[in-house]
């Protein structure tokens, strides 16, 4: 660390005997701001990731003697059929995820009026993002039930059978994925919203005047002034899908036949669940998915970091 | 403005977004008005099969009644506001501090721990389950309100760090720069010229944290089990099996749960979404 910043210039005629502190204040002062966040931060997030790949590689319950098997945990990871799975509904959350993008855009595009009450009806369509999770979750199991569900009552006025969305091995991740599309699809509408109430008017004018409209107009002149608001919907999305916890756990519990089991759900039910404490290999799961966010969080840091040198 | 404002076009559009717009509210909120429904609706009507009609009689009351007077409901609820209250004033105070280091000096390794923290804060849950889990056994934390305290202020500090950096980056740094001519201690910059003027972003890191925590479930089932200490999220499931197959008392359930970080945000509501969209314009 160095004093790279502009101090106070004129110490001569200060007494020679200040304190060693106060000589040193500008270097310090932030280390001592620092500490305690830097303290918490490091007992609580950074050490446990390095503790995560050790333990990986011992087969332990939890509570005995803690036996090293080296990659085994991995190389048993190879042949389970379960594992597979969950990487597999992992794909199809990231990807499916990633049509909040659109939708909140297009939602967004709906309200950006300024007709009386729009303000209210913008916080409404916000309001599945402030509930949590588990409470989504209640919500759309009872949604699908295949009996008394809001789902099949409307279907039957087509006259479309009873579908029961949950208990189809087939169908049941993709219904526990709409149902996480609803809080995300607010977010990134709200994202959005604010992104298109910075957008320059004179542009659109301008390019009003070219003879602009419609599709033309949204993808050449609207999009790219969005994209600070496109970044952020993409990185929370990605975690967002990557973090799908809750929702599995509230919706089927991994089922029908652990068809919606995913990494993140995978890894708690190995490790902490009635199939007996196997530490070792949950944190072997938790360090693929650990890999898989690497990459993006590497994207996403670099990004910024590119953004950081063009700021300062 | 983008898409072309409704008041230049013909009438019938107007007329047409106008009445479109209720409609389209509705079908968003579909599955929540139902339950909402279902939870004013009285035990006969699930017993019968009457599920979309009308309610034979509304027993709001009686419902709502059962939850605050005949279940762990309140406990649960008291238990989230012990975890969710300090945790905001943990991680706003620690995150404070941290961001007005990274944001006012400048310094070789900096930018590291500026993304040491936002590193952190992407990274999924899951790998810290095991050791984290340990480490409050450890602690003697296990199933305690502390417990689960402490890592939400560690792990919260992550994104309140990244928000309150950039937040300071933004305020004038003469005015900073005046007061350290003026020979002002540090420790006085921060607390009579930084903090006043961090009151906005203070507001929204409150309003984000308080519904992020209060509606996280997988620390509190990894490191709470039973009423003592289990927040709503958590406690919610219990609820559910006690009552199971009772629709209209978990509908009830749920909303009550759900009611805390909703009037937080319709309360306040400027910060919360100025919160959410930082960055989201440059």
């Amino acid at each position: 660390m160095s004093t790279t910043s502009p101090a106070i210039p004129a110490t001569e005629y200060e007494p020679p005997r200040r304190s060693w502190y106060k000589r040193n204040e500008i270097a310090v002062t932030p280390w001592l701001f620092l500490a305690p966040a830097i303290f918490f931060f490091l007992f609580y997030v950074i050490f446990p990731i390095f503790q995560s790949f050790n333990i990986s590689l011992y087969d332990w319950d939890g509570l005995g003697e803690a036996r090293f098997v080296g990659l085994g945990n991995y190389q048993e990871l190879m042949d389970d059929s379960a594992f597979e799975v969950s990487l597999w509904n992992n794909l199809k959350w990231l990807v499916l995820y990633l049509l909040a993008i659109p939708a909140g855009l297009f939602i967004a595009l709906l309200l950006n009026q300024t007709v009386t009450g729009i303000r209210l009806y913008k916080s409404l369509f916000f309001f599945p993002f402030v509930i949590s999770q588990v409470v989504v979750g209640l919500v759309f199991t009872w949604f699908y039930d295949p009996t008394f569900g809001l789902l099949n009552a409307f279907l039957g006025v087509f006259g479309l059978g009873p579908v029961n969305v949950l208990g189809d091995p087939t169908l049941a991740t993709y219904g526990i994925i709409a149902a996480g599309l609803w809080p995300q699809t607010a977010y990134c509408m709200i994202l959005y919203l604010t992104g298109l109430n910075a957008v320059d008017p004179e542009q659109v004018e301008a390019a009003r005047l070219d003879g602009a409209k419609g599709w033309k107009m949204l993808w050449y002149v609207i999009v790219p002034q969005l994209k600070p608001a496109t970044f952020i919907a993409f990185v929370v999305t990605i975690i967002g899908a990557l973090r799908s916890f809750d929702l599995i756990s509230i919706m089927t519990n991994g089922g029908p036949f652990g068809q919606t089991r995913v990494l993140s759900f995978y890894m708690f039910e190995k490790a902490l669940s009635e199939y007996g404490f196997r530490m070792g290999y949950g944190a072997a799961i938790a360090v693929v998915l650990f890999l898989i966010m690497l990459v993006f969080i590497a994207y996403f840091l670099w990004s910024m970091y590119n953004e950081e040198k063009g700021a300062r | 403005m983008f898409p072309r404002p409704i008041q230049t076009q013909p009438r019938a559009a107007q007329i047409t977004y106008q009445a479109l717009l209720p409609l389209a509210l509705i079908m968003w909120l579909a599955p929540l008005i139902a339950v909402a429904i279902f939870s004013i609706k009285p035990d006969v009507d699930f017993t019968t099969g009457n599920y979309w009609g009308l309610p034979s009689s509304f027993e709001a009351a009686t419902n709502y009644g059962k939850v605050f007077f005949a279940s762990d409901m309140p406990r649960y609820m008291l238990n989230s506001f012990l975890i969710t209250v300090p945790t905001v004033i943990g991680a706003v105070a620690l995150s404070c501090m941290a961001g007005f280091a990274l944001g006012v000096y400048r310094f070789k390794s900096n930018i590291w721990i500026f993304f040491m923290f936002v590193a952190g804060n992407f990274v999924p849950f899951q790998i810290l389950m095991v050791p984290v889990r340990d480490l409050t056994l450890d602690l003697g934390l296990y199933n305690t309100k502390t417990g689960l305290v402490l890592f939400h202020i560690a792990f919260q500090t992550g994104f309140c760090t990244l928000f309150m950096r950039n937040f300071i980056r933004q305020l004038p740094f003469p005015l900073i720069e005046a007061a350290r001519v003026e020979g002002v201690a540090e420790w006085r910059i921060f607390w009579y010229v930084v903090l006043p003027l961090m009151k906005p972003a203070l507001a929204a890191l409150a309003v984000l944290i308080f519904t992020f925590i209060w509606n996280d479930y997988f620390w509190a089932v990894v490191l709470t089990q039973g009423p003592e200490s289990q927040p709503v999220t958590a406690g919610i499931t219990s609820f559910n099996a006690q009552y199971r197959a009772a629709y209209h008392l978990m509908s009830a359930g749920s909303i009550v749960a759900a009611i805390p970080p909703v009037a937080m945000f319709f309360l306040m509501q400027k910060h919360f979404i100025a919160g959410l969209t930082l960055g989201a314009v440059k």
